[in-house]
Formats: C-alpha cells, sequence, structure tokens
C-alpha cells in the first residue's frame, strides 16, 4: 500500500526586499524536503521560527505551489490549485491553524460553520452530523447555536477542529494548533488529538516548536532547520539520544525541573533564510563542526549504527580524520 | 522571612469595577529567585505592573506594596520614578515592541544611566557599552548605534536586560522574557539571568506560564489562578509535591518526556473562569476533581503545609490523595 | 537612495502628466472656450477667427500633443482672454494666495498638534472631550458656511472686521480662521489618535518602568513616534498652499490663484486652467516627495536595513 503523502524534494523560494530601498533578495522558505505519511501515522514537524516548517505544510497541503518538487496525494500527484479535483481533494485534507478566533467567521454560528460542507454537497441530516462532530470534539451539542468570540481558546480550537472534521478528511495538518492555549487547555486538545487520530484512522501532519507537545502526539518526528529536515525518527529515540546537533541543543534547552547538568546552550541568533550559510546551514552555531560541514551540504539518510536519519557529517561518521 | 526587600499585602486591582486581583500577598527576599506561575489572567503581570504603579489610570489598586520600608502604593512620582529602574527594574515578553523604535539602542540603555547613576557622555557611554557586553551583545561598540528593528528577537530581550541592570536594581521582575522568542534563544536567555543574579546579587522574579522554566531558574516558586496565589512553595518541593489541585493539574498537563508515548494527560476539565463570573468560594472549584461543598462557603486562605509551603485549599492533608495524576513528575 | 529618488521622480513627472491630460479632457469636453469668451451671440467669423488664432479648429490629439510639447518648452501658454502669459498671471496671484493659507497653516499646527496631544494625554477627561466635539465640528462644517458664519457676526452683527476685499491685513483675518480652523480640526483628531496609538504601545512602558518622570516619557518616546503618522497630513496641508484657498477666497473675494482658477475654469481659460493644475500637481507632488523623506529622517525603520542609513 503506497503511503498517504509522499513529499519529494520540496522547494519553495520567496524574493523579498531587505528594507524599503534594498535589493531583491531570494530567500529559500524549503529547501528540499521529502516527506513521507503513512496512513493513520502522526508525523511531528518541529523547528523554530523561520525554519519552513508552516511552508512545509502549506505546501502539502497545495495551498502554496512548490518551485520544485512533487506533492503525491493517495498515489497520485495533488492537482494545480484553484482547479475544480483540486477542490475535490481538499476535502480529504484539511488544515488546522494556531489561532482558532482567526480562523472562524465572526458573524457565523459554530453550526453554520461547521454545517457548510454538508449544505455544499447537499448532504442530509446535517443537523444530526454537526451534533455528531461537536460531541466529537468534546463540546456539548447546544454550542452549535453559539458565535465564536461566546467561546473560550480551547473550545474554539475544539469547534475548529469540528469544522476541519466534517468532510471527514484523510489527512489533517495542524499548525502550532496548541501554542495559542492555556496550558491547562493545550493538554485538553492533545488528548483531542490523541483520540481523534486513533477513532478516525487520520493521517497527522503536526507542526510545532514544542518538542514535549510533539512527543505527546506523534509517532515519528522530523526536526527542521534553515529549511531542511536535520533528523528524523522516533520521538523517544530522537529525545533519548538526538543524533544532529541541532537537535540536541533543542532537547537540552526543554525546560527540565530539577535539572542538574548545566544545559548546553545553543549560541549565536536563529539564522536568516536570506543568507543561508554554505555548507550545512548550522554550522556557524554547531560546536563540532569541522572544514567538511563549511563546504558540504549533509544528506539525509539513515545513520549506519541504527539507521536513524540524520543529516549530520559528524553523526554520520563522514568527517573522521579530521580534527572537530 | 523577616525582613523582605519587597513584601506585597493584600493586593486588590480592579479594572471597571471587575477584580482582577483579589488580594495578593507576596514577600521577595534580598537576592532570591521567585517564580510566578499561572494562565493567562492569573494576574501575575498585573502583580507587579501595579506594585510599580505601571497599570492604565483607570485601574483600582488597593493593598500595600513595601520595598525597603516604603509604601509604593500611593508615593509620589518622584518617588516611584527612583524606584522604577533603579530598585526594581523590569523586562517585558516582547523585546522587539518594549524598545522604542525611533532611538539607538545606547541611547535608550545611556538614558536608564543618567537617570539613576547620573552618568553623561563619555562616561554613559563607556558604561553603555560595557552593559551589552556583559548580556553577552556581539561587537557591543558599534552595535550601540544600532536601532532595535536591526536585532533580532533575542538581542532585542539582552539590550532590554541591559537596559534594567543600567541602574544598577536590587530587583529585576522580568515577565515571560522568553515566552516570544525561539527555543534555543529562551535557553541563551534564561542562561543569561542566572549568570546576572550569580554575579550582581540582584533578585529576580520570574513571571511565566511555564512550570518547567520557572522551576529551573527560581528558588521558590507562587502559583497563581484567578487573581490570587493559591500555592508558594521552594522548587524543589513543587514537582515532588505539589498540595494544591491546580498546582497538580498544571504539573500533570506538561507532557511527560518518558515514558510510554501518546497516553492521555490528565489533563484540568474547563476553562479558566472570567473575572466578572468568579465562582463562589474556591475560584477553581468547578475544576477540580477534590471539590466539595466547603470549598464554596469561602475563600480558602494560604496555609502552612510543610515547611516552607503553603496552599490555599480546604480539602489538604498527608492522607488526601493528589487530584491529578502527576506523570510528568 | 539615488535609486529611490529616481523611483519618486518619475512618479511625480507621471502623476503630473495625468494632472494635464485630465484638466485637457474635460475643459475641452465642457464647453467651448470661444463661444464662451466671445459670448454666444458672436459672429460666426469672429468665431472661427478665434478658434484659429488659439489653434482650436485642429483635431484634439493634435492640440493636445503641441501643448505639452510647449510645456516641455516652458510655455505654458497665453491667457485666451487677455493674451497674456498664462504663468506670469498665476505667478502674480501667488503671494496674495500665500497670504492666506501661510498663516493658516500655522493655526492649524499650532492649535492642532498641541490640541491633539493634550487630549490624548487627558483622555476621557472633561477637555479632551470638549476638544473633540470642536474637533468633530470644526470638521464637519464646511467652509464656505463657516466663511459666512464668521462674516455674518464678526463683519455685519459686530462690525469688527471687513468682509471681503485685500486691503489691510485685518482683512485677511476671517478668511485665515476659516481655513485654518478646519484644518486644526482634522489635526487634532488625527494627532490625538496617533499619540493614543502610541502611548499604548509597550515601550512606552518600557520608559516609565526605567524611571523616566512622564513628562519626559512623553516629550522623548512617544512625541516622536506619533510625528510620524502625523506628518502625512501636515505634508498633505502643506500640499495644499497653493490652490487650498480657491472656496475661502472665492467667499472673501480674495483675489488668489484659487479665485483666478474659478474665473478661468468658467471662462474655459485653458492656459490659466492648466497652469493652476500643474502648479497644484507640483506642489503636491513635492510635498508628498518631501514626507517620505522625513518619513526617513523620523522613522529607522523605514532606512536601509543596516549601514547606509546611520546618520
Amino acid at each position: 500500500m503506497t503511503a498517504l503523502l509522499e513529499a519529494e524534494g520540496l522547494v519553495r523560494r520567496y524574493t523579498m526586499r531587505r528594507g524599503l530601498l534594498g535589493r531583491q533578495v531570494e530567500l529559500r522558505a524549503v529547501d528540499g524536503v521529502s516527506l513521507r505519511l503513512e496512513r493513520g501515522e502522526t508525523l511531528g514537524l518541529v523547528g523554530e521560527s523561520g525554519c519552513g516548517k508552516s511552508t512545509t505544510g502549506r505546501l502539502v497541503l497545495g495551498l502554496e505551489a512548490p518551485d520544485e518538487g512533487t506533492v503525491r496525494f493517495d498515489g497520485a500527484p495533488v492537482p494545480p490549485v484553484g482547479s475544480a479535483a483540486w477542490r475535490a481533494q481538499r476535502a480529504r485534507m484539511q488544515m488546522v491553524f494556531q489561532d482558532p478566533l482567526g480562523a472562524l467567521d465572526r458573524r457565523l454560528t459554530i453550526g453554520t460553520q461547521i454545517a457548510e460542507p454538508f449544505e455544499i454537497h447537499g448532504m442530509a441530516g446535517a443537523q444530526d452530523r454537526v451534533a455528531g462532530l461537536l460531541r466529537d470534539v468534546g463540546l456539548r451539542e447546544d454550542f452549535a447555536a453559539r458565535y465564536p468570540h461566546e467561546l473560550s481558546g480551547g473550545q474554539r480550537q475544539r469547534a475548529v477542529l469540528a469544522r476541519a472534521l466534517a468532510t471527514d478528511p484523510a489527512l489533517l495538518v495542524c499548525d502550532e494548533p496548541i501554542s495559542a492555549l492555556d496550558v491547562s487547555v493545550q493538554a485538553q486538545v492533545m488528548n483531542l488529538l490523541i483520540d481523534l487520530q486513533a477513532e478516525r484512522r487520520l493521517t497527522m501532519l503536526f507542526i510545532s516548536h514544542d518538542l514535549r507537545a510533539v512527543r505527546q502526539v506523534s509517532h515519528r518526528v522530523a526536526v527542521m532547520y534553515l529549511g531542511r529536515i536535520v533528523e528524523e525518527g522516533e520521538p523517544d529515540a530522537v529525545l533519548r539520544d538526538p543524533a544532529h546537533p541541532y537537535a540536541q541543543a533543542l532537547v537540552s534547552a526543554i525546560p527540565h525541573p530539577g535539572r542538574t547538568a548545566r544545559r548546553q546552550v545553543l549560541q549565536g541568533d536563529p539564522p536568516n533564510p536570506a543568507a543561508r550559510p554554505p555548507g550545512c546551514a548550522f554550522h556557524p552555531r554547531c560546536p563540532m563542526a569541522v572544514g567538511l560541514c563549511r563546504s558540504v551540504v549533509p544528506e539525509l539518510k539513515p545513520r549506519a549504527s541504527d539507521g536513524r536519519r540524520v543529516a549530520c557529517h559528524v553523526a554520520q561518521g563522514e568527517a573522521m580524520g579530521e580534527a572537530a | 522571612m523577616d525582613d523582605p526587600l519587597v513584601r506585597i499585602s493584600g493586593l486588590r486591582v480592579a479594572f471597571d469595577g471587575v477584580p482582577v486581583l483579589r488580594g495578593v500577598d507576596l514577600a521577595v527576599g534580598a537576592g532570591e529567585a521567585v517564580g510566578v506561575v499561572g494562565e493567562s489572567g492569573c494576574g501575575k503581570s498585573v502583580t507587579w505592573l501595579a506594585a510599580l504603579g505601571l497599570l492604565p489610570g483607570k485601574a483600582r489598586v488597593t493593598g500595600s506594596v513595601v520595598l525597603d520600608g516604603q509604601e509604593l502604593l500611593g508615593a509620589p512620582m518622584p518617588v516611584l520614578d527612583r524606584v522604577r529602574g533603579g530598585q526594581i527594574a523590569m523586562i517585558f515578553q516582547d523585546p522587539a515592541s518594549s524598545l522604542n523604535p525611533v532611538h539607538r539602542i545606547g541611547r535608550q540603555v545611556g538614558e536608564a544611566l543618567r537617570l539613576h547613576r547620573g552618568m553623561d557622555g563619555a562616561a554613559a557611554r563607556a558604561e553603555t557599552r560595557r552593559l551589552l557586553d556583559q548580556v553577552g551583545i556581539p561587537d557591543a561598540g558599534n552595535r550601540m548605534d544600532a536601532y532595535p528593528h536591526e536585532l533580532s528577537g533575542g538581542q532585542n530581550q539582552r539590550v532590554m536586560i541591559a537596559m534594567a541592570l543600567a541602574g544598577r536594581p536590587r530587583l529585576l521582575v522580568a515577565d515571560e522574557p522568553t515566552t516570544a522568542l525561539d527555543v534555543t534563544i529562551q535557553a541563551q536567555i534564561l542562561d543569561l539571568l542566572a549568570t546576572l543574579r550569580a554575579e550582581t546579587g540582584m533578585a529576580l522574579v520570574l513571571i511565566s506560564h511555564d512550570l518547567g522554566v520557572v522551576a529551573e531558574t527560581c528558588d521558590r516558586v507562587a502559583v497563581m489562578y484567578a487573581g490570587l496565589v493559591i500555592e508558594e512553595v521552594s522548587s524543589a518541593r513543587l514537582f515532588d509535591a505539589p498540595a494544591h489541585p491546580y498546582t497538580q493539574g498544571l504539573l500533570s498537563a506538561l507532557p511527560p518526556l518518558d515514558g510510554l508515548p501518546r497516553q492521555h494527560l490528565a489533563a484540568i476539565p474547563g476553562s479558566v473562569p472570567e473575572p466578572r463570573a468568579l465562582p463562589p468560594g474556591c475560584a477553581f472549584g468547578p475544576r477540580c476533581p477534590r471539590h466539595a461543598s466547603l470549598c464554596d462557603e469561602q475563600v480558602p486562605p494560604l496555609v502552612d503545609v510543610a515547611p516552607g509551603q503553603r496552599a490555599a485549599c480546604r480539602i489538604l492533608g498527608a492522607d488526601v490523595p493528589p487530584a491529578f495524576g502527576l506523570a510528568a513528575a | 537612495m539615488l535609486r529611490f529618488i529616481a523611483g519618486r521622480l518619475l512618479r511625480a513627472a507621471l502623476t503630473i502628466v495625468m494632472v494635464v491630460t485630465f484638466a485637457f479632457v474635460v475643459l475641452r469636453l465642457s464647453g467651448d472656450p470661444a463661444l464662451l469668451i466671445l459670448s454666444v451671440d458672436a459672429p460666426p467669423e469672429a468665431v472661427a477667427a478665434f478658434r484659429e488664432a488659439w489653434g482650436l479648429d485642429r483635431p484634439l490629439w493634435v492640440q493636445y500633443f503641441s501643448y505639452f510639447g510647449a510645456i516641455l518648452q516652458g510655455d505654458l501658454g497665453q491667457s485666451m482672454r487677455d493674451g497674456r502669459d498664462a504663468i506670469d498671471l498665476v505667478a502674480e496671484r501667488i503671494p496674495a494666495t500665500l497670504a492666506l493659507t501661510l498663516p493658516a497653516l500655522a493655526l492649524k499646527v499650532g492649535i492642532g498638534i498641541p490640541a491633539g496631544v493634550y487630549a490624548a494625554l487627558h483622555r476621557n477627561s472633561a477637555t479632551d472631550r470638549v476638544v473633540m466635539v470642536m474637533a468633530v465640528a470644526g470638521f464637519a462644517v464646511p467652509s464656505f458656511v463657516l466663511g459666512l458664519l464668521l462674516v455674518l457676526v464678526f463683519a455685519v452683527q459686530l462690525g469688527w472686521l471687513p468682509s471681503g476685499g485685500q486691503d489691510s491685513w485685518r482683512h485677511a483675518i476671517l478668511p485665515v480662521i476659516t481655513l485654518g480652523i478646519g484644518g486644526a480640526a482634522v489635526l487634532a483628531r488625527f494627532t490625538r489618535s496617533a499619540m493614543l496609538e502610541v502611548l499604548g504601545q509597550p515601550y512606552i512602558r518600557t520608559a516609565s518602568a526605567k524611571g523616566v518622570p512622564w513628562r519626559a516619557v512623553v516629550r522623548g518616546h512617544a512625541l516622536p513616534n506619533a510625528a510620524i503618522p502625523t506628518v502625512t497630513i501636515v505634508g498633505f496641508m502643506v500640499g495644499s498652499l497653493i490652490a487650498g484657498a480657491v472656496v475661502v477666497e472665492s467667499v472673501f473675494s480674495w483675489p488668489g490663484v484659487g479665485r483666478l482658477l474659478v474665473v478661468a475654469v468658467s471662462n474655459r481659460d485653458l492656459a490659466v486652467v492648466q497652469c493652476v493644475l500643474l502648479l497644484v500637481a507640483a506642489t503636491m507632488v513635492t510635498s508628498n516627495f518631501i514626507v517620505d523623506l522625513l518619513y526617513g529622517v523620523l522613522d529607522p525603520r523605514l532606512r536601509t536595513a543596516r549601514g547606509g542609513g546611520k546618520g
């Protein structure tokens, strides 16, 4: 059986102007990302702001067209944006954003918004379906009559999820779905995502900056840095023994009560996608970088020892013989 | 604490008649690091803005904030201006918008030097440079002529910290200083705050929604809910023996780093109550698994639970099982 | 920087071309200058001769291009009424207009900005409400109504000031006030909202938190930031120095550029109308350009990122 989603070599460039009078600079938001999502699997995509994780999410949904690379959904290429075929397929792929209030229409009741797809497709029993969806996301049925501003942040995100589920999608892309919520509510929404994923055999791309949250909901995690995936593996394996120095820094940065060992603090600022360093993009901040890292871009491939996929010359043992 | 640096007692704040703080008691000793934790709207930031008289005019503030024997609430403006930045400095969540966009960063740091240490001209410039160096701004000599928009978020937060240090304060209040920053930068800033505290001996109040961040940086933690401190506990005990059901709930809502993956978290049901529609008695009652009718009778006071631990809950004791599973501990 | 200036100049030239073209088309479509100037019952031969003399008998596009050609050579044409150079006619009216608009501008800025700042600093106070009610009133009452009201009260009823003409400085008082009040109202409202916006910014709280006394916070931190949007409005007012007094000049029979324009339009005196419009467009474009440069001075974010912009 083919994977539900296969993205191959995705590249997305933007041109931007530096300053009011500046020259145009090319910015590679996504620089050769390949992803594979098996049916019923959740992939966590983790990285810091500007690493291209959100752009990757929009590319796989076809909300943006890649400059290079292909996306195959259910074995077939994603049709061009805006075409009838794309719209038909969009019903099977849904997206959930960070800000639930911005995603909902303030003038319509929750019920109306959830029922929209049923009305478009002339499906019968819209009311019962809405009630069912509300129950599925843990909201009372009478929430159908409420407006977005009458709901709390967590309830709104539940409503957004109910709306996304209305078309019975196969793929759900969640872009920082919990980071705008209060800590106690984040846990509720993570529980809900785990349940929905299991009950509906949903395939999920869970985009987050929070490794804890990614571990909580994902089967697999991919760490992105400056438009590329630098490490990919099982969440627990990556958390216990991160292979890429950037992943090590991310793991080390997780606040840890009762920490005794001093954390490894990564020096320098997050890099500027418009001024990508040559070779491994991480090398200017990397404590282990060697000569090879400054010139040759490391490839994401399985490590010999345990098959962990990592894009690092040092972790792959390719930098042997050079003084670190 | 017999003689704390700052003692806040019975602090109440209301906006347009809606209570936001409902009688906060909190003391910070000299050189101590205290964390203040809670979810949005619990009043953790308002407490310190009120203490420094930084709330908008429509806020009604009552109670007492004593710094070194001097009452700050209702103190004349010149007194407050000397305290702000000179005794108690404050840094904020979003460093990019907390710095004035039209002034060079050197000038903004220099302004604090002029106000609190009477420095001007070359001396102020040299000291500004030293401060920027101290907070880890690379190439400080040139960077002091940069504008905030020319620096990254992490660097702007360093500038804010340099500006706070300029007045040699005895207490630095850091209001969610890392929330707007990336994970790796957050680690840098927390590291810097710890280092500076060791170097200068100033006290630190770290306001955060993140229990992990606070517990790692602070000696003692105050947990706030709906305008009240509901638990005060040493960081060490916070994770081992949290007493208040809300504290237990916050801890169990934190996804664990080990154990079986993708298990349900013991989430606190419901959401934070609106300040204008607080439940009677304990505000956490409706979300609390331990909730009993006596909880609705009155707002529970903070009582001693163990040495160095106080909690505001009517149902406490060694035989009371935890309200939420403590998976994260 | 050079690229920026070149771009602005190109845009300015384009604006002026469009203004001239627009005026040409509208005036040509709306009446025959020959009939208007010679009167409707003039003999057909005279009309034909007039048309030939002014080139009005040629195809429209020929007239258009020859007109442009002349402008490029610096010839703005002659008035069809008395044959004098249009530019001279306009130029001799400029001082009279400036005698009204410059003091009015001072009034707008001198009252509008302080009133707006004061209202913002004392938000929801009685003074704030009074300032805002006056600002709304000043903004809502058209200048001809205000002008006539002032004439009625101060000239007709009280007899303190003359109702029209241009014999002494006392004649300028009512038109200057009429012009100034509307602008001051606009500026007060705008300054107030710009100031309120800035006062709500986190960096204002930062300044207070580091112990800057409130007056210094307002002066050193709030005003420089509030100035950025306010400059746009002031720039617009500077741009209308030449032609912003059309209505008021008519009400007070003040012999400035505005009245010249009104007369020239009703006469279809093309060269004069176009000369005035060209002048208006040029002032507008220039003031916009200055505003853009000022933005750069006031707001470092608009300068080039890193290097170049320092200083």
